[in-house]
Formats: structure tokens, sequence, C-alpha cells
């Protein structure tokens, strides 16, 4: 359980991961800083009590949302904030197609096996977070906002003022960018045997 | 009849909101025909999964390297 006795190692990797996961969706280490204080503060002094250290990590991460859904939020309010919602071309991945709308041969997504034995692999998550962070800044924000954070697309649409369709585009031009990441650097790549 | 790329377009749109029954039936025609576009709706479940665990993944098997 989570009070000021919990051993300390078990405090300070949590906090680790708390931070990696902020960093990721705020892309600036002062404000994921500040969102990890808050939350491991709201959970320090919560009377909440554990089983064990999964249940007590799904709630701090459940603290840690509300935190960076809320700095999002005074992010988005800021005046002179504007979505640039075409970080990711139109056109970015005509070259997947031929002239009819089908899959070029050498595009055409190839199975992955069973890729969910990749998440006990440390090196799975690592390439994944280089996926991520390599996403164009507002891109990875509706992204993560959609995938991570649980909004609806009207709440996102909402939140940073932009059309369905816009939210819409960004999430499928997301959705195709780290599917290429994923198929590259993981599961047709040497790295995934390594 | 859909093509890949309006297929990958509608897939995606179907992970955000509801399809409309004539865009399910065309979609469910097109994947039946089409081996690129089944793997790559299970890549999308799968990346949608693969956030879903980033927060909840266990304590032991996402630590970095100290």
């Amino acid at each position: 359980m989570l009070n000021p006795d919990s051993p300390v190692d078990e405090l300070v990797s949590l906090r680790r991961e708390m931070f990696k996961f902020a960093r990721l969706q705020l892309r600036d280490d002062a404000s994921a800083e500040d969102a990890v204080q808050e939350a491991l503060a709201a959970a320090l002094s919560g009377q909440k009590q554990f089983n064990n250290r999964a249940q007590l990590k799904t709630w701090v991460f459940a603290i840690l949302k509300n935190k960076i859904i809320d700095i999002i939020r005074e992010r988005t309010r800021s005046p002179g904030i504007a979505m640039a919602v075409d970080e990711i071309p139109e056109d970015a991945y005509d070259g997947l197609f031929n002239e009819k709308g089908f899959w070029q041969e050498d595009a055409r997504p190839s199975s992955w096996g069973d890729p969910e034995s990749s998440f006990s692999s440390r090196q799975f998550w690592q390439v994944f977070e280089i996926c991520l962070t390599r996403l164009p800044e507002n891109t990875a924000r509706v992204f993560m906002m959609r995938e991570m954070l649980g909004f609806e697309t009207e709440e996102i649409c909402k939140e940073l003022a932009i059309s369905p369709t816009n939210c819409w585009v960004v999430l499928h031009r997301a959705r195709m960018w780290l599917r290429l990441c994923l198929d590259e650097r993981w599961f047709n790549s040497e790295n995934r045997n390594a | 009849m859909l093509n890949c790329k309006q297929a990958a377009a509608l897939m995606s749109q179907g992970m955000d909101k509801e399809l409309g029954a004539l865009q399910r039936v065309n979609l469910r025609f097109h994947l039946m025909m089409c081996g690129g576009c089944r793997n790559f709706s299970k890549q999308m479940m799968f990346l949608r999964k693969s956030c879903q665990n980033l927060a909840q993944r266990d304590l032991a098997t996402g630590e970095e390297q100290p």
C-alpha cells in the first residue's frame, strides 16, 4: 500500500514510470514533474488500502491521468494556441496505395503473429515509446487523449476547439504512423529477436 | 466496392464512432476479400490495447534498467 512507510525503492520506481508516462503526453519535463508530484501527494493523503502493487499502480495512474488532463485543459485555454491539424500531410500515406487505392505489393500489411506476446518485452515498450515520441506534437496530444486518457472524440474536439472531421483525420493519420513505426522497428525488425 | 485506402479509413473511424449500416456491410465485404486489410484491422486493435497497457503493465516488466 502507498503510505509514507512504503519501501523507498518501490516508490522510486513507480515515480519514474509515472514521470515517463506524463512526459510522453505533456512533452515537457517541468509539467510532467508537476503532474507526478500532485498525483503522488493526492495518493499519499488518501486512506485507500491496497492488496498489491498492481492495484496501487492502477490507482495512482488514475490520479495521474486526471492531473495530465487538467494541465492539457489549462494549456488549451491559454490564448494564442492554435491547434495545427495538418502536421502529418494529407498525402503522407498515398505511397502505400496504388492508383486504384489498393495496397501496393510491398506495403500490404503482413501478419504480426501473436503481437501481444511482445507485451512482456522491455525492448518492445522502448520501441513503442520511441514511436509515440516521434509523432508530431499536436497529433500526439489528440491520439493520447483518445487512447490513453480515454476521451471520447467529441470531448477532444471541444477541449481543443477543432472540428470532428479534423479530429478524426488526425487520429487516423496517427494510427497509420504508429502502425508503420511498429512494423518497421519491431514486428519486421531484427530487434524483436535481439 | 471499397478500396483498401477507404477501408483503412473506415476501420480507423470505426474505433471512434459507430459506423453506419451500409459502411459496416461494405467493410465486412472488403475484409472477406482482403488479407492485407484483415491484418491492418488486427493491428489497429493491437495499437489500442498497447496504449491501454502502457499505463497498466506490471511494475516488474516495465522498469528501466537502473
